[in-house]
């Protein structure tokens, strides 16, 4: 799985040496700090974090890099953290003697900050939980997740979110309020609230996920970057005895499947390359194998969740060959999956399933009833289903989807379809 | 630990009880699902008006109904947990519905074989 | 929206017992129709079958085997619907697979005070 990741991340633009440890240390740091110092300090812990790679940046080009960078980095976290608590602890005992408990100044105060590897883990699962935490906002979980779990710049977050650095810091601050009003404690759930918690979990990484998957943000690297942390949060919870749940299997196998087609759905000028016209050489067969892989592992228990179903149809989707038990499959797991969780994609979805496996006839009977008439994708299936069967409506639809679509992307695709109707069907 | 879905058929109250012994039946109704409810067994209900009720046959015929061979219509449900069918019997046993003279309580495990 | 109560009832006496081809295709039929109803958003609750054996109660205190005897066709099982009115309830039920071996559905509305 790792190797998957890496190999995904060597792809990408070599990154320079600050940045990049940025990236993979600033969560590590952050989440241990928070975890000692309670979100009522996370501010001051965001600050040591920060400061320590400040540091790093003036001193490093001076003195030259250190041999083990990441080691330097945590002895400067460790230093910056202790002096933080002593601080406080002199101001404690000179300042307000009478209110410091008896018990703190008979126990030796301990300054050390642990940055075992261990206890980088834990903190960064707790720091899962804490942050999906049912009573926070999803916007808020989202932001405080790419902050405080990936580590992403603001002005990163800004980015895709096609916003600025000021709205994303008030929505980060009002975020970290909530997380101190509703008293959020830093640790695993216990077990008999484990399935609820860790179901918030999950819906805030595949909605990471998602939104590098399916984001408006031209920014590719970014992007793919973000489906690799949604999918590296995924793969610490199965890595974790206790989180180690079927349905964490299923949303790391989906993952692993949709990430499989990253190179290929994106072409040369950002545009989507319909699946349909995908080269698959360009497929990820590595992370096909590993989709495969951990959609086994999630068939053990009696759940059977969406991401069981969307794992499913996701594998039958990297099978090109166009079979009726393909079809018949795919169609049967939309059909569980909108008795779980109606979605107008899915219904959509599921009706182009129907008329590979149940016939074009039925399809659009069915098609007609889902009066999704503000979808262009529902103009444009229809327009799909009509093809070779009414030209005149086939077009009359395509020619609706074509006004309702918002993107020029989306304009071109439908205009395709429309120049290819009469032309022979492959 | 199995579903069980318990099924009332009785007369339509609205037609043989004032609304005062209605409310009667509702509260005593609400105690018996109280008394489920209390063991953590009670998973579900509803109460089914017996106004406008049809019965859908094949070729789209469509019937009042069902008032067809028995007098008693099914007015509502509940769906316990239970250990045994015994067991979803004997809460069946204290639902008020069966006070009524006529009146019944289906009792049918629930089939979760088609998950 | 409101919600309806669809329940199937089959006469599982009188039935012609299915072969196993017929029992898969009577299966695709009822998954098909589910998921129908369930891309149309008018899905409130898939139910369940129930198991054909049973007990009925009566109020003299007598248990009975069996689900209700006096009544040929029993309940196979139920679901929910959302639908704006009967009329829109019964023209889902209308393409009930049921129907098409014997079978009826009973079409209730639920009361909306719990």
């Amino acid at each position: 799985m790792l190797a998957c990741l890496t190999n995904l991340l060597s792809n990408m633009q070599q990154s320079a040496l600050i940045p990049h440890l940025f990236r993979t240390e600033y969560r590590k740091v952050i989440a241990v700090l928070c975890k000692r110092f309670g979100f009522d300090q996370i501010e001051i812990a965001e600050d040591i974090a920060s400061d320590t790679f400040m540091s790093a940046a003036q001193t490093w080009p001076l003195q030259g890099i250190p041999e083990s960078p990441v080691a330097w980095l945590y002895t400067v976290a460790k230093n910056k953290a202790r002096n933080y608590l002593q601080r406080k602890t002199t101001f404690a005992n000179k300042v307000i003697p009478e209110t410091s408990n008896r018990n703190d100044t008979a126990t030796l105060p301990d300054y050390e900050i642990d940055l075992s590897p261990q206890n980088i883990n834990d903190s960064q699962l707790q720091m899962m939980f804490a942050i999906c935490h049912p009573t926070i906002p999803p916007e808020a979980q989202i932001g405080l997740s790419l902050r405080i779990l990936c580590g992403f710049g603001i002005e990163e977050i800004a980015d895709a979110f096609l916003t600025n650095k000021e709205t994303i810091n008030k929505r980060l601050f009002r975020a970290k309020e909530k997380l101190r009003e509703e008293k959020i404690s830093i640790e695993l759930p216990p077990a008999e609230a484990l399935e609820g918690r860790l179901a918030s979990v999950l819906t805030t990484i595949y909605l990471l996920f998602s939104e590098g998957y399916y984001s408006i943000s031209n920014n590719k690297v970014f992007r793919k970057e973000l489906c690799i942390e949604a999918m590296r949060l995924c793969y610490m919870l199965v890595e974790n005895k206790y989180t180690n749940k079927p349905a964490v299997n299923a949303l790391l196998s989906l993952m692993c499947f949709h990430a499989s087609r990253f190179e290929a759905r994106i072409g040369k000028n950002g545009e989507y390359v319909l699946y349909d016209e995908q080269d698959t050489t360009l497929w990820d067969t590595d992370l096909i194998s590993k989709g495969a892989y951990y959609l086994n592992l999630s068939a053990s228990g009696e759940q059977l969740s969406k991401y069981h179903l969307e794992a499913a149809i996701a594998y039958w989707n990297t099978q090109k060959d166009d079979t009726r038990e393909k079809w018949e499959n795919i169609l049967q797991l939309y059909n569980r999956l909108l008795q779980i969780e109606y979605s107008p994609m899915a219904a959509l979805n599921r009706t182009f399933a129907l008329s590979k496996a149940n016939g074009k006839q039925e399809a659009i009977i069915e098609a007609e009833k889902l009066q999704l008439t503000n979808n262009h994708f529902y103009f444009t299936l229809l327009g799909e289903l009509y093809t070779g069967i009414d030209t005149h409506k086939a077009r009359h639809h395509y020619e609706q989807a074509l006004a309702l679509a918002k993107t020029a992307t989306d304009k071109q695709t439908i205009q395709r379809k429309i120049d290819g109707i009469g032309k022979p069907m492959c | 630990m199995d579903e069980y879905m318990l099924i009332f058929r009785h007369e339509d109250g609205n037609k043989i009880a004032s609304p005062e012994q209605i409310q009667i039946w509702m509260n005593q109704t609400m105690e018996w699902i109280g008394g489920i409810s209390a063991k953590g067994k009670f998973v579900g209900g509803n109460g089914l008006p017996f106004e406008g009720s049809k019965v859908v046959w094949s070729q789209g015929v469509v019937t009042d109904g069902p008032f067809g061979e028995i007098k008693e219509t099914i007015g509502g449900y509940i769906i316990v947990k239970a250990d045994s069918f015994d067991e979803a019997v004997a809460f069946a046993k204290g639902s008020p519905v069966l006070l009524g003279e006529g009146n019944s309580v289906e009792v049918r495990k629930i089939d979760k074989h088609d998950v | 929206m409101k919600e309806y109560l669809l329940v199937y009832r089959t006469d599982f006496n009188n039935m012609p017992k299915p072969t196993a081809e017929e029992m898969q295709a009577l299966s695709k039929r009822w998954m098909d129709w589910i998921g129908s109803i369930a891309a149309q958003n008018k899905l409130g609750n898939r139910g369940n079958r129930l198991e054909v054996s049973g007990k009925v109660i009566k109020s003299d205190g007598t248990i009975t085997n069996g689900p209700y005897a006096e009544i040929k066709e029993s309940i196979g099982g139920y679901s929910i619907v959302k639908a704006e009115s009967y009329d829109a309830a019964i023209e889902l039920a209308k393409g009930c697979p049921v129907l098409t071996v014997g079978g009826n559905v009973e079409v209730r509305e639920i009361s909306q005070v719990q």
